[in-house]
This record gives structure tokens, C-alpha cells and sequence, in this order.
């Protein structure tokens, strides 16, 4: 199977799984010294949309409530704007410990992140193929992997605005010459290798 | 003033004119500009997403290829989120040895091993720092006395690094800009988050972020920004987001390069300004007048 194959054929599961390690484990250490201040709260441009809080996700961390925070959106909507980093009054990793619970989504293919998640895979195959991101390459991957008709109607008018202006072209997804292959393949290996050690 | 250039993805694509713009701009000031050779992706946001190492393995590998180029010390970056990938790799080997051989084990592939001997500078620090204020303002041709600009700085050129300004009060633009002659219009809303790529996957969200921002910006002639997500963020769904509040929300952003560049007389051939999606003619009239 390609690459392509792969990311379209991934099966999905509607729960995180018993994984092999404790992949949650490894995010309370980073925020262990939490004092639920709120602070990242109050600072979050996001939590508006959010169904648990910051500081309630950060809570179920420190519980080890798997369900709960891989059922919720909240990790899912940081935009990495990095204020609760800024702010929290113990100095946490915050938006750090945020990307990391988006680590586990992606590779564990959790369903309710699955727009997320394949928009950020769509990309890096992208990177994958050519050494760097081609814009219209990436969306058609994504729209590819979604498997929604209406999805790409949804891109069209700013599609069209930004080929009327010569930002864009239409590309179709090629090969390419995988220029990252051997960077991709390493990392993966030692990710694995992580893996089984803990 | 020379440095090594890292254009990044976007522009090459949908930021092309925030990359002719910096590039004529900084000609203008008597910069030498070298572009990385064979330059691949810093991992952008969606790395991050999905691997820490190769979040860090992907910058690492552009700044190892950029440390074989011979005696530049600094490179240049305008994208805030190339500029955030490349300032963290800079960082954390400085004090993590134990990350910086797991990262070069990783390089050995490319044959490449990463010593950190670069700094990693945004287009902004560079304009505000090294260029400044006095020598844009002996180079005026054409000043802006009567516009008022609203400075946005986006979130990751200001945040978790703080080098070149306040991360939650950034001041940074206002004296290049007001060196073009321009007012600046004050806001809170300069570091508030735009949404990034929540825009395509969370629009909902993304979308209320941009209207917050645009309804701080009214009372401003134009936005001035220094991220491609940003700019595209803010220029691109206007009418949608006029329609959501119901107001006319419409305002111009343009590329810092590109509204300091037509203050130094550059053509708006050279900046690209045939290339931003929100110039109004009233606007368009304003600055070439």
C-alpha cells in the first residue's frame, strides 16, 4: 500500500483504545504541578467553543480520564496562540502538553477529531512527496481523504478568488520525489522505539 | 546587513506577495538576501499535530542545511510560523544536549549534523531593530499623513519567544509605521489569535476570532500584518463575516514590507499589491495618490 492508500484505508476507533503504553501518562508528568488557577482559562481565545474548559481538561489529565478528554473538542480547537504558555503562574507547557493530546488523536485515528486529523496528515504528505507543502495538492488530498461531495463546494468561491489572483494553481496530487523520505522513515523509528521502552 | 532567507511554503503560494514585497523592500534598504538552498518545509502547524519529533526533526533539517552556507550567521524569516518552528529548535538544543543528538541521530540520514550556530530573526525584528525607524524615515518618498494603520502581530512571532517585543503588548511596528507618516490605531487586539488553520477545519471558531479582530480594527484605514495565515485570515472572508455581524467589516490588510515599501516610492509592481484580496479602489486611490 502507498502512503495514499494508507491514510484513506486507516480504520478509525470511536474510543481511545487500552493502548500499549500510557500514552497519557507522559502529558500529566508535564502538567503535574497544575494548581487549576484558571488562568489559562481566562486567557484562551478559543474556550468559548469549548466543551471542557482548559483548566477541566488539564483536571481530567491529572485523573487519567481517558473517555472524557478523548471525547471532548477542547485540545482539538488550541490554535497554538500560546497565552495560557505565557501565563501560567507555574510556567506549565501548556500549549506543548495541548499538541501532544493532538499526537495521540492522530495516531490512534479517534474519530471525532477525523477533520483535524486528516487536514494535518493531508499536509504532511504532502511535505512527504515534495520537500514542501503545495497548497492546492494539500486540499484535494484532504478533500480525498473526507469523502464528502460538498466538502469542496465549501472551498470553491475563495478557491476561485485565489486563482482569479494567480495564488494558486491547479495541481494534480503527483509522487513527487520524496525528498523527506529517509527524515519521515527515521523519525518513525525512533518514535517506536519510545514506544516499547516505556 | 545580509542574511540567509527562508521564504517558507506560503510563500511561494498563496503569500507570494508578502515574498516579492520583503524581498523588494529589503533590496530597497541595501540588504542582501540569500536564499537557502534546496529549502524544504518547517512542519508548519499540522507537524506539531501529529509528531513531536518530526516537528522538531523538520526545522532542525533546514537549519542544519542553512549552517553548511558559508558565514551568514543570521537567518531571515517572514512567516511567524516557519519563524516560530525554526526559533524553537534554536532554543531547546541550546539546553537540551540529550534532544540535540536524538535530533542530529535523525540528521545522519541527510548526512547533516546541526551545531546551532544560527539565529533565527523575523522579518519584523529585522525591520523594527536593524533597519529601524530613522533610516525609513530618511528614505520617505511618499508619506502616509493621512492614514491610520492598526499594527496586527499574530501570535507566534510575539509568543512563547519574546526576543523582539512584548508578548502581550506588542509595539514593535509603530515606529517604522509612523515613520511612513502614518497614525497608528490603538488596540489590544494586535496579539490576539487569529485562528490559523481553524479557518479550514473549524471555521465556526476561526471565523468568530476575525470578527473580533476586524470589529476592533474599525476607525483604521488598513491592517498591516506580518503572517501569512494571518494576512489570508483576515483579508479573505470578509464579506462572510460582514454577513455574520451584520456590519460592514470590510478593511484592507496589507504586508508591512508592502506598505512601507510604497512609502519608500516602490512600484506596486514590485509589492505585489495586484495580489491581496481586500484593497478597495477608495483605498487603492489613497495610496497611490
Amino acid at each position: 500500500m502507498n502512503r495514499l492508500e494508507k491514510l484513506e484505508s486507516e480504520q478509525e476507533s470511536e474510543t481511545a483504545p487500552a493502548p500499549v503504553i500510557d500514552s497519557l501518562a507522559s502529558i500529566r508528568d508535564m502538567i503535574s504541578t497544575c494548581i487549576q488557577c484558571g488562568t489559562c482559562t481566562g486567557s484562551c481565545p478559543s474556550a468559548f467553543a469549548m466543551d471542557l474548559t482548559p483548566r477541566q481538561l488539564w483536571y481530567n489529565v491529572l485523573r487519567g480520564e481517558k473517555e472524557t478528554i478523548f471525547h471532548s473538542k477542547t485540545f482539538s480547537l488550541c490554535s497554538v496562540c500560546y497565552y495560557c504558555t505565557l501565563r501560567c503562574p507555574r510556567g506549565l507547557p501548556l500549549t506543548e502538553a495541548m499538541s501532544a493530546l493532538k499526537q495521540i488523536a492522530a495516531k490512534e485515528n479517534l474519530a471525532p477529531y477525523k477533520k483535524s486529523t486528516r487536514f494535518y496528515k493531508s499536509f504532511m504528505e504532502s511535505v512527504y512527496r515534495h520537500g514542501r507543502v503545495r497548497e492546492m495538492e494539500l486540499m484535494t488530498l484532504y478533500f480525498i481523504s473526507m469523502k464528502n461531495p460538498f466538502l469542496p463546494l465549501q472551498f470553491a468561491p475563495l478557491g476561485m478568488k485565489l486563482m482569479g489572483k494567480g495564488k494558486i494553481s491547479f495541481e494534480i496530487p503527483s509522487k513527487g520525489n520524496g525528498a523527506l523520505k529517509a527524515i519521515f522513515r527515521k523519525v518513525e523509528e525512533l518514535e517506536k522505539k519510545t514506544q516499547r521502552k516505556t | 546587513m545580509k542574511y540567509l532567507y527562508y521564504p517558507g511554503c506560503s510563500l511561494e503560494g498563496t503569500a507570494l506577495e508578502y515574498n516579492s514585497s520583503t524581498r523588494a523592500f529589503m533590496q530597497e534598504l541595501g540588504a542582501e538576501l540569500i536564499e537557502l538552498e534546496d529549502w524544504t518545509c518547517c512542519g508548519a502547524s499540522a507537524a506539531e499535530a501529529t509528531s513531536h519529533l518530526l516537528s522538531l526533526a523538520l526545522p532542525a533539517l533546514v537549519l542544519a542545511k542553512a549552517e553548511n552556507m558559508d558565514g551568514v550567521k543570521e537567518i531571515l524569516v517572514p512567516c511567524s510560523a516557519c519563524y516560530l518552528n525554526l526559533k524553537k529548535v534554536e532554543e531547546k538544543i541550546r539546553k537540551d544536549t540529550e534532544l540535540l543528538d536524538k535530533i542530529n541521530i535523525i540528521l545522519a540520514e541527510e548526512k547533516l549534523n546541526l551545531r546551532g550556530q544560527l539565529r533565527v530573526r523575523h522579518l519584523l525584528d529585522v525591520v523594527a531593530n536593524d533597519v529601524g525607524s530613522k533610516k525609513i524615515f530618511a528614505r520617505v518618498k511618499k508619506a502616509f499623513t493621512d492614514l491610520i494603520i492598526a499594527p496586527y502581530y499574530g501570535c507566534q512571532c510575539l509568543r512563547p519567544y519574546s526576543i523582539f517585543d512584548d508578548p502581550e503588548e506588542p509595539r514593535s511596528m509603530e515606529g517604522v509605521i509612523k515613520a511612513a507618516g502614518a497614525k497608528i490605531h490603538h488596540w489590544n487586539m494586535g496579539g490576539r489569535c487569529c485562528g490559523a488553520s481553524h479557518m479550514t477545519t473549524k471555521p465556526e471558531v476561526a471565523l468568530e476570532l476575525v470578527a473580533a479582530i476586524l470589529k476592533a480594527a474599525r476607525g483604521a484605514d488598513a491592517i498591516v500584518t506580518v503572517c501569512p495565515m494571518c494576512q489570508m485570515n483576515l483579508e479573505a472572508y470578509q464579506k462572510k463575516i460582514s454577513g455574520m455581524c451584520k456590519e460592514d467589516l470590510s478593511m484592507p490588510i496589507l504586508y508591512l514590507p508592502q506598505f512601507l515599501g510604497l512609502a519608500l516610492g516602490l512600484s506596486e509592481q514590485d509589492l505585489r499589491l495586484d495580489m491581496n484580496l481586500s484593497i478597495t479602489k477608495a483605498f487603492r486611490n489613497k495610496l497611490l495618490s
